[in-house]
């Protein structure tokens, strides 16, 4: 169980997670990004951004 | 089983009453009246009840008692006859105006007349459970609130009574049509409703009173009719005090609402639905809570701007659903019997 660090509601962490996983948050909805494991930190994951393929 | 009578049943409200009613497993409803359809079958004015019910509508002036009245009649003429409706049962859930209002002064002033029945006012309990909850446990007599009253108010209410709003506040409503009622106008003709975005009460709209009345917040409203049949939605407008931002918001509306039944906080950061919306709520009892907080804190020491939105079935939880809601309370049964319809996705 780690905190949104967008609006702090509890979210359940998969079983075994991976670097990189991403999860959403249950209330607000933000997608959240696994920074570390040991300990488990998360952050927002970054928006996918439009690749006009320059 | 309670034995109920819907008063007033031919009406869009009357017709929600009895699709619920119809529904509840604790309820027999005993009669439904009209005064203009008595003797013919209620399913004639609500097609959508066939095959669930044979009654047919009965002459208001011609009632038996029984255990509950609902009362589904004009504002301004039900308070001419509640002394009679109370004669007929020992509760009663009126879904009028009439008695929404606790000071018989605030009631002249936006309704146009006085009161004609000022002294059974402080009997009424405003029928809003997430305000209200433990008076609505022995009320017998339940005034059922206004659509876009009860969306604005559980808008504000978490901020409100957390101290975290200043008190001006500015409210856009937007209603669908069926809120101006099933009795023949132009205002109601195809033509004139069909694509309509109609500022119909720019200033002092009546809800205006019941939100101030619960919010304690000096709140203005506009309402616009908008291009759908069923749906309320509001858009209030507000600052911050000093220093809160949207941790604070989210929280306060996690405290009000986090037990609530019908209440849910709708604030998502993806989706199509981030907001509240009432295209997906159609026919269910929920009212969605959302908000949206400035980061920028202005310079001088005012509080943020928020935005705070609310959306809900006019005629469910805008009125039939929160009076069913009301009833289950008072009863003391489970608050989401008849209730558990969850709207439509697509609609």
């Amino acid at each position: 169980m780690i905190a949104c660090p967008e609006c702090e509601a509890k979210v359940d962490l998969p079983d075994a997670p991976r670097l990189n996983e991403i999860l959403e948050c249950g209330d607000c909805h933000a997608e959240l990004e696994i920074l570390s494991l040991e300990p488990t930190l998360v952050g927002l994951a970054p928006e996918v951004e439009e690749d006009w393929g320059e | 089983m309670a034995r109920v009578t819907i008063v007033g049943g031919s009406g869009y409200i009357g017709g929600e009453l009895l699709r619920l009613l119809l529904g509840h497993p604790e309820v027999e409803v005993a009669a439904v009246t009209s005064a203009r359809l008595a003797g013919r079958r209620v399913d004639g004015a609500h097609p959508n009840l066939r095959g669930l019910t044979d009654l047919t509508f009965a002459d208001p002036d011609k009632l038996d008692e029984c255990d509950a009245l609902f009362l589904a009649t004009p504002h301004k003429e039900t308070m001419g006859r509640m002394a009679g409706f109370l004669k007929l049962a020992p509760r009663v859930f009126d879904l009028s105006a009439d008695f929404r209002l606790r000071d018989p002064a605030l009631y002249r002033r936006y309704y146009g007349l006085p009161h004609e029945a000022a002294d059974l006012l402080p009997e009424f309990a405003y029928g809003l459970p997430e305000l209200h909850r433990d008076r609505l446990r022995t009320a017998d007599r339940i005034a059922v609130p206004g659509c876009m009253a009860t969306a604005a108010i559980l808008a504000l209410h978490p901020l409100a009574a957390a101290g975290l709003v200043e008190p001006e506040v500015t409210i856009d409503a937007r209603t669908g049509s069926s809120g101006s009622g099933a009795s023949a106008g132009s205002e109601n003709l195809h033509a004139e409703r069909s694509g309509a975005m109609r500022v119909f009460a720019p200033t002092r709209h009546r809800h205006e009173a019941e939100i101030g009345q619960e919010t304690g917040l000096s709140a203005r409203m506009s309402a616009t009719g908008v291009e759908a049949v069923r749906g309320v939605q509001v858009v209030c407008r507000a600052r911050l005090a000093p220093g809160a931002d949207e941790r604070a918001v989210r929280s306060a509306f996690r405290a009000a609402y986090a037990e609530e039944p019908f209440v849910r906080v709708v604030a998502q950061k993806r989706g199509l639905y981030r907001l509240p919306e009432p295209k997906i709520l159609s026919g269910s009892n929920f009212c969605d809570v959302g908000f949206a907080v400035d980061d920028d804190e202005p310079a001088g020491g005012a509080g943020r701007a928020v935005v705070l939105v609310a959306a809900l079935d006019n005629l469910v939880k805008g009125g039939a659903g929160n009076a069913v809601q009301c009833m289950n309370i008072r009863y003391g049964w489970p608050e989401r019997a008849g209730l558990t319809f969850a709207g439509l996705h697509p609609n």
